[in-house]
């Protein structure tokens, strides 16, 4: 089971990258190929259809005006149970590819455990027992695992209610519900921390690679075995490079300026850009 | 009915004494009685509710009795049910039943309807669908202990019977009851139907010849009784006749949902995104390190 996943995993990674490709600049880290971007949009986009057109049926007297996306109340009711199906079915396909990824592990219960610390953000680096995923990213992925599968099944009973019967069509109705509003709660939060939250982290879906300073911050085990090196280690030289370009400029700018004061062009707060 | 009040006399030139019926107020709800006990099953009522309602006549499937269809369709709201019933005494009897819709006055259609305005229920008990505004998300198919809306897969919405509410508007009876030649259909105020099936249940219990003992009326007080009365042969087996539920029930989670899930779970998803926006402006973001050397930590 785990090796014919693996295999048809391996496979269409492969297939993927012959249709697309990432580039790898210098000072970056290959952190999602197209296979994984793929799935994820893919989720993405049947979520969100699913979402809007939910939303319209769950409540149209708060979100009727979102129907004319869809042609229409009853054409978003047609439609809302094939955009689940297909968020169903990329989800499950994303499972497959991040499986390996999402194991539990001791790191992560730590994690959970300064889950305060990590809200606050006053430790500016990451654990060092960071891997891949972090412990908040592996619980949602799990949380989104448990609530498409209820969304699956009250889904299903209330697609085919001469199927299933009214009783379960109405217990349906409200955990389908629920599960959808628990990913809902869930998505702002995922959205924040992949845009404004944490700079640097779109892009690692959108051109699937990060810079390393990026992956030293966040997740310093995967660094360290990415690339060999230690994320602490490399987390020092650049604050050490940091200052010492900051004392040269600083240098530079009182013999210019005590010369010639038109060559104050280099701006005091220049971006890092690391070593390596 | 309430238009008809502003016409009442109010007084009346050189007449002695008061004005006749001054003052008198007829109940304002109404109802449909149907006494199955004398209901020959001849279906005059299915048809004229199929041309009151201009609804062409549909196919069907023979199904070995004489039900015209198995249950009512979205343009056949009217089905007399036939059940052939062996009695204690060994004797075959015919339980006819005409099936339609209930008008509840705790409809379980209105209850679980999202839609704004697809479902009203008027003062006078009739529970009508307004489909211009129905999403067909059909969850009043499953809201209802009946089992009467019904979807029509080509316009996508939920049709079922009006009682004729176009008819009672103009101060007419239902088409059915017009139609039907033995007088099992009686319509009225729903006071004046409920004695009258009283009267009817007590002479069946009291026949000397062929007393029916369990005889009684059918208003099920759970969905808070129903615009469409019964007096049955058997009160005590409503089951028999095509399945008529004893103690028809709005299943608890409808309530749950409707009152508890739905605005509480929004509010909290919604605190979600309160939550991180709040966040940024509080926290700002955490940026890869080292990030620019900031100047001083302000409060």
């Amino acid at each position: 089971m785990t090796t014919s996943v693996e295999r048809f995993d391996e496979k269409a990674r492969r297939e993927f990258g012959k249709l697309g490709h990432t580039t790898v600049h210098e000072g970056e880290l290959l952190r999602h190929p197209v296979y994984t971007r793929f799935l994820h949009w893919t989720v993405a986009i049947f979520f969100f259809l699913g979402l809007l057109s939910g939303l319209a049926i769950y409540s149209p007297w708060l979100f009727n005006w979102l129907t004319p996306l869809f042609g229409g109340g009853p054409m978003a009711r047609l439609l809302h149970p094939w955009f689940g199906l297909m968020f169903v079915i990329a989800y499950l396909l994303q499972f497959l590819n991040w499986l390996s990824l999402m194991r539990w592990t001791r790191g992560d219960k730590e994690w959970m455990r300064h889950l305060k610390d990590y809200v606050k953000g006053e430790q500016k680096l990451e654990p060092e027992y960071v891997g891949f995923f972090n412990g908040g990213q592996k619980l949602q992925f799990w949380e989104i695992i448990v609530g498409a599968g209820v969304l699956l099944i009250s889904g299903l009973c209330m697609w085919l209610p001469e199927l299933f019967g009214r009783l379960a069509v109405a217990i349906g109705y409200v955990l389908h519900d629920i599960s959808a509003l628990i990913m809902l709660f869930g998505i702002w939060i995922h959205i924040y921390l992949s845009t404004v939250g944490q700079p640097g982290t779109l892009q690692s879906m959108t051109r699937g690679v990060v810079t390393r300073s990026w992956a030293w911050t966040h997740h310093p085990a995967w660094y360290r075995e990415r690339t060999g090196r230690d994320p602490r280690e490399d987390y020092q030289r650049a604050v050490e490079g940091q200052a010492g370009r900051r004392r040269a400029a600083e240098a530079r700018q009182s013999d210019a300026s005590a010369a010639e004061p038109e060559s104050e062009q280099l701006p005091k707060n220049a971006p890092v850009t690391s070593d390596k | 009915m309430a238009i008809l009040r502003t016409l009442e006399i109010k007084s009346i030139s050189g007449h002695p004494g008061t004005v006749p019926g001054r003052g008198a107020v007829r109940g304002l709800e109404i109802a449909k009685l149907v006494d199955v006990t004398t209901c020959i099953g001849c279906k005059a009522c299915e048809v004229a509710c199929v041309e009151w309602n201009d609804h062409p006549f549909r196919e069907t499937v023979f199904d070995n009795t004489y039900q015209t269809m198995p249950t009512t369709e979205w343009n056949y709201y009217n089905l007399i049910k036939f059940n052939e019933h062996q009695r204690d005494d060994g004797a075959l009897m015919w339980l006819m039943r005409k099936d339609q819709c209930m008008h509840c006055e705790d409809p379980g259609c209105l209850r679980a309807c999202p839609a704004d305005g697809a479902i009203v229920q008027y003062t006078n008990g009739i529970v009508d669908f307004n489909q211009d505004k129905c999403i067909g998300c059909q969850y009043c198919v499953s809201g209802c202990p009946f089992d009467i809306p019904k979807f029509n897969p080509t316009t996508k919405k939920v049709y079922k019977c009006t009682l004729c509410s176009d008819r009672v508007g103009q101060g007419l009876e239902p088409a059915c009851i017009k139609a039907c030649p033995t007088g099992c259909l009686h319509f009225g105020t729903k006071d004046d139907m409920k004695a009258l099936a009283e009267t009817r249940a007590a002479q069946l219990r009291n026949d000397s010849l062929f007393p029916l003992p369990n005889a009684g009326v059918y208003d099920p007080q759970s969905i808070g009784g129903t615009h469409v009365l019964y007096v049955l042969h058997d009160i005590t087996k409503p089951e028999l006749y095509g399945g008529l539920p004893a103690n028809p029930q709005i299943a608890f989670s409808y309530t749950l949902w409707k009152y508890v899930a739905k605005p509480i779970g929004l509010v909290v998803a919604l605190l979600a995104l309160l939550g991180v926006f709040f966040h940024y402006i509080f926290n700002g973001p955490k940026l890869p390190q080292p990030e620019p050397r900031a100047r001083e930590e302000e409060l």
